[in-house]
């Protein structure tokens, strides 16, 4: 299958954007924020969309509505986006009710509306993937200044604020960083699939380890796995490569919850 | 022990407050949360090495004045002191025990939970990330709380299969990172049963000792701090008050800050504050 370009090209992208969500997705998970992603991604869509009714690259609209909203997020926030789970659903049926009129108005066939949703993985050229790798590259950097903060932010907020973190500052770069992700995920996966690769592995991680380290390792790895097995079968069967990474994903969190709760490593004495 | 040379594994602290300052000393402070007066120009100065409980009725903002100690909430009015210099954030001469969060614990182990604490205000790679010397360093200061906590067994379960109990020794071996010499602990008897409570007194009470630090300790409840503390500090009603436990917890005293008739009974050794027929403490 790699004898194509477009399969290697997809192999390329998956690749990156996995391993962006696989790390970013740890600390979204972490923190209890793993809608915030959901929530952009619907955000996202509007901006997709709205780009191509005025005649622009669909990727940049995403980028720009995704980044614009984690940033209005970050800022509009506490610090922390932990109980807003109404506002955070109001704002992406919203979004992607906007998103469906941008597309009335458009007029186009609906292939567009549904590699939007659902992900055009095989449709990735090589500017496309050039554009994945620099950001992803930047977001990496990104992340590794921040995670020292963003960690101790995460889990002790108070005393990080008396330590002298700027939680809100922490908090908002942060989400800055899960919006560009979002909008690369979107090119694998599409708006509605972006939990998939974002979210999944982990929660699967954080269900095996116990220790942030192993657990960035293990979430980057179900990302991967997700990604390119997804592509794989997607090759053999013929099925889209979104079913099937969204499938691994569940089934990876599935498994590891079923082989810990049959007596696995860890006992299950949570009260 | 080896004094405060050792603030960490990230570069120099910065110079250490003269150690004959006193580890608090508030002059003239009010504060205020929003409309709400915490303090009105209050007076006092916890003494080097104290361990002060500090008491009042529920929202009368102890919270607030530790927060304010922290240099987390700023004074309205006059000026706080830690050691001679004033508040801010970041100061190491202080850890910090906040109140119980009621979000749920993570899916860490207590070890991490506190590796993610030492200089994590500091940009970059998480501590314990990080390759050689500086590792190592960090991994003997985590060691050195675990073990003044007696907390080395919890290291390497998850926080979410801890009991209260156990989660406050965590929080306790975090509070001491960095050599402070003032701890302020936020209710950490809350949600406790009594005998657990008395257990963490009498711990923070031995630490105290061995490392001659001074300690803020804020609770709902005096007894379980009877024959520990050497000082009580009452904040109600925008006042505070501080001296010996004979010379706070009377009647009349406390009847001044609470604003209404306060009995105070004493009986085998407890000691029971009764406000207008309902017994507080």
């Amino acid at each position: 299958m790699f004898a194509f370009e477009f399969m290697r090209h997809a192999f390329a992208a998956t690749g990156i954007v996995a391993i962006l969500s696989g790390l970013v997705g740890y600390f979204m998970v972490l923190r209890g924020e793993s809608f915030a992603g959901h929530a952009l991604s619907h955000v996202g869509f509007a901006g997709a969309t709205g780009a191509l009714l005025v005649g622009m690259p669909p990727f940049w609209g995403l980028m720009g509505a995704t980044v614009l909203a984690g940033v209005a997020m970050g800022l509009g926030g506490r610090g922390t986006t932990q109980g807003r789970d109404v506002t955070i659903g109001l704002v992406l049926s919203c979004m992607l009710g906007c998103g469906l009129l941008f597309l009335h108005f458009l007029t186009t066939s609906a292939t567009r509306a549904t590699a939007l949703l659902f992900g055009n993985v095989l449709g990735v050229d090589r500017s496309m993937l050039g554009w994945l790798l620099v950001l992803g590259v930047g977001c990496v950097l990104a992340m590794a200044a921040l995670s020292r903060p963003l960690l101790f932010a995460s889990l002790q907020p108070e005393t990080a604020e008396a330590r002298g973190v700027k939680l809100r500052m922490v908090s908002t770069i942060f989400l800055a960083i899960v919006a560009v992700v979002t909008a690369e995920c979107v090119q694998i996966t599409g708006v509605l699939l972006v939990f998939a690769l974002m979210v999944g592995p982990a929660a699967t991680a954080q269900r095996l380890t116990a220790t942030p380290g192993w657990g960035i390792v293990l979430s980057v790895l179900f990302a991967i796995g997700a990604g390119w097995g997804g592509l794989a079968l997607s090759w053999w069967t013929d099925c889209p490569a979104s079913f099937w990474i969204s499938a691994l994903s569940t089934g990876f969190y599935l498994a590891v919850g079923t082989w810990r709760f049959t007596g696995g490593r860890e006992s299950t004495d949570e009260t | 022990m080896n004094g405060h040379d050792g603030h960490g594994c990230c570069g120099g602290p910065p110079a250490p407050a003269s150690p004959a300052m006193p580890p608090v000393d508030m002059a003239h402070v009010t504060l205020r949360i929003g409309d709400r007066i915490i303090l009105s120009d209050v007076g006092l100065t916890v003494p080097a090495g104290a361990f002060v409980g500090m008491l009042g009725p529920n929202g009368a903002g102890k919270s607030s004045l530790i927060r304010a100690i922290l240099g987390v909430v700023p004074v309205a009015a006059g000026r706080i002191s830690v050691f001679g210099r004033p508040v801010g954030r970041g100061n190491h001469d202080i850890g910090y025990l906040p109140q119980f969060p009621a979000r749920s614990a993570p899916r860490l182990d207590g070890r991490s939970f506190i590796a993610a604490a030492l200089h994590g205000e500091r940009w970059g790679l998480p501590c314990d990330w990080r390759p050689g010397r500086h590792r190592r360093h960090d991994a003997m200061e985590i060691d050195r709380v675990l073990d003044l906590v007696g907390a080395m067994h919890l290291a390497r379960r998850p926080i979410d299969h801890l009991s209260g109990g156990e989660r406050q020794r965590l929080l306790l071996a975090q509070a001491l990172l960095g050599r402070p010499r003032l701890l302020l602990l936020d209710e950490p008897l809350a949600s406790l049963d009594p005998h657990r409570a008395r257990e963490v007194v009498a711990l923070v009470d031995t630490i105290r000792r061995q490392l001659g630090i001074a300690v803020l300790f804020s609770t709902h409840d005096l007894n379980p701090l009877l024959g520990v503390m050497d000082r009580v500090l009452y904040v109600g009603r925008g006042a505070a008050r501080l001296g010996t436990v004979d010379e706070v917890v009377t009647g009349p005293v406390l009847s001044a800050l609470y604003g209404m008739p306060v009995e105070v009974i004493r009986a085998n050794g407890r000691i029971f504050v009764v406000a207008d027929g309902v017994v507080q403490s």
